[in-house]
């Protein structure tokens, strides 16, 4: 079968047709993964709660999401998960890489009950490690701390052991949770007025 | 035809990594972990086998001057069509691999591989290539990978058996990838010989 | 003031090439001499900026508010490809000489992934324009700095007795890999420039 030959005609018209024939397997395709991909993050949602609230029989009573000038005056946005057992709060800073957003579970007098870093830049093998670090039975553990008067590293006086070689990690890291902590405070003191 | 010659062509005279060199950037950034490196070179064989199917059949109907934008155009689609399946159905892949997915519409495999053969065979034959040159990217990828976790975190597709002592960071970090695959391309030349 | 940090950023800590692994075959295909690689360098900065001011332009006012986000793959890479053709036009007519000292590497290009990279990166980092603008020219910056630095040592490396097992791409792969190492030297600095300007 010859070639066809590349009269202009013939190269506007497969192109068009490739293209158009393309997007309407896409558009269908998108058809069809829209609800998936939706199901996929509620329930990544759902099992991230579950997990910083340390109970696997948790329902999302109510969300909020609350905006407030964080310590260094800028604004910054909470999304607060309400539960019977308290709450999770989602609290983004800026890490040693790039943003980091950690989940934080708290009961109703705001100790913490666990977390879970939603995003993170930092490096593998370093600031990487808070993904384990601050929990039950390691170095960091803040499980159980009440963020009252705020969480520091040692370094800065504070109660908790930083990450070996990561202090700045560690730093925003806790900076997450205690603005986490306020966040749900303000809520509360909003919700009883 | 001899399709087990087309295979086995794929995987060592004209293995995509050690002997073309192409597609050095996923190579690089997906295979801090054997697993990584396995599902990116599968996604990629997937993407590879579909595009020199379509472009085999449509080769006769596509103006020589436009080919170029018409492949291009099957290319993005078929990685688009990837991209939905894996963020609806296999969303652990999608962290993993992140941005690397789409960039697979500018893997110079696949455009090269649609240009030097599918262009030029038939349909099934074009499969058997993907087949095979998939089969040789994704050996590429895994082997790199399993050599970066073995040294980089002590682990072979997630089991741990070195103590994290004994970890050498860098070869999960960006300057290890270079070295490693520039120690392996050695060897595989040494062997060549 | 913001500004200077993404520049700085985008140069020395998160190297396009030496860093996020962007750019790769250009980088080891074009660095053989420092002239084809500034000269590369200078086109790749021409189409990765305008490229990601028009893609950064179609997604916000056509493939979003039409609801059209998962074509933005297919949409970007038809942009940068007619945009590499524009180039080579006007490269044909403007310099004759760097249009055959840079040959092949030209219409490759399109298929750099730093090009397309950038394009999804600043949309994926929710940056307005001119965020993405500072962003796509610095990220340019630190891909013909990679180039041009690597060139340099590639020519001197030329003139070395390399052990037979290791010529070709093997030494320049472990080459490159030392010049990462040397750029990892650069990670904190914006962390530091960000407390030295008082910006959080």
């Amino acid at each position: 079968m010859k070639k066809l030959e590349s009269s202009l005609l013939n190269m506007v018209l497969v192109l068009t047709g490739v293209a158009v024939l393309m997007g309407m397997v896409l558009a269908y395709m998108n058809h069809l993964t829209t609800d998936p991909i939706a199901q996929q993050k509620e329930k990544a949602l759902n099992e991230g709660i579950k997990a910083v609230m340390a109970s696997s029989d948790i329902e999302v009573t109510a969300t909020d999401t609350l905006r407030q000038t964080d310590a260094k005056g800028k604004e910054q946005t909470y999304i607060i998960y309400q539960n019977k057992k308290g709450a999770a709060v989602e609290s983004t800073t800026l890490g040693f890489g790039g943003p980091l957003k950690v989940l934080v579970g708290f009961d109703a007098q705001g100790t913490i009950l666990g977390y879970t870093i939603l995003e993170h830049q930092e490096t593998p093998g370093l600031g990487a490690k808070a993904d384990q670090w601050f929990k039950q039975g390691q170095n960091g553990c803040i499980v159980g701390m009440n963020p009252k008067d705020s969480l520091f590293v040692k370094k800065d006086g504070g109660q908790v052991d930083a990450i070996t070689a990561s202090t700045i990690t560690s730093r925003a890291f806790l900076l997450a949770v205690n603005n986490a902590y306020k966040a749900y405070m303000n809520e509360r003191k909003e919700d009883k007025q | 035809m001899n399709y087990l010659n087309i295979i086995k062509n794929g995987i060592i005279k004209d293995n995509p990594t050690f002997v073309l060199m192409l597609g050095m950037c996923p190579t690089l950034a997906t295979t801090t972990s054997a697993l990584n490196g396995l599902s990116m070179g599968l996604a990629t064989m997937t993407v590879l086998l579909c595009t020199n199917v379509v472009i085999s059949c449509i080769k006769n109907i596509t103006p020589d001057k436009v080919r170029i934008p018409v492949f291009i155009v099957v290319i993005a689609a078929f990685v688009t069509l990837l991209q939905m399946a894996i963020k609806a159905y296999l969303p652990d892949i999608d962290k993993a691999l992140g941005l690397f997915i789409p960039l697979i519409v500018v893997n110079c495999i696949i455009l090269g591989r649609a240009e030097a053969f599918a262009a030029k065979n038939t349909p099934l034959a074009s499969l058997v290539d993907g087949v095979g040159i998939g089969l040789g990217f994704t050996l590429g990828l895994t082997l790199l990978g399993i050599v970066r976790e073995i040294l980089g975190s002590g682990s072979i597709f997630g089991w741990t058996f070195i103590p994290e002592h004994y970890n050498i960071l860098l070869f999960v970090l960006a300057p290890g990838a270079f070295i490693t695959l520039g120690y392996l391309i050695a060897i595989v030349n040494k062997l060549k010989k | 003031m913001e500004y200077i940090l993404i520049f700085i950023s985008a140069i020395f800590v998160n190297n396009i090439v030496l860093a996020q692994f962007l750019g790769i075959c250009p980088f080891l295909g074009v660095s053989k001499k420092i002239t084809t690689s500034m000269g590369m360098s200078m086109a790749v900065a021409f189409v990765m900026t305008l490229a990601t001011l028009v893609t950064w332009l179609v997604q916000t006012f056509v493939l979003v508010p039409a609801g059209l986000e998962y074509l933005q793959t297919i949409v970007f890479i038809l942009v940068i490809a007619s945009l590499v053709q524009m180039v080579e036009i006007i490269l044909k007519k403007v310099s004759p000489t760097l249009y055959q000292a840079l040959g092949i590497f030209l219409p490759l290009i399109t298929t750099n992934c730093a090009v397309l990279g950038v394009a999804i990166l600043v949309i994926q980092k929710e940056m307005n324009l001119g965020q993405s603008l500072v962003y796509a020219f610095s990220t340019a910056i630190g891909f013909g700095l990679a180039l041009t630095v690597f060139a340099g040592i590639r020519e001197q490396l030329e003139l070395t007795n390399i052990p037979k097992g290791m010529r070709g791409m093997a030494i320049v792969l472990v080459t490159a890999g030392l010049l990462s190492l040397a750029f990892m030297g650069f990670s904190g600095v914006d962390v530091g420039l960000r407390k030295l300007m008082g910006i959080e």
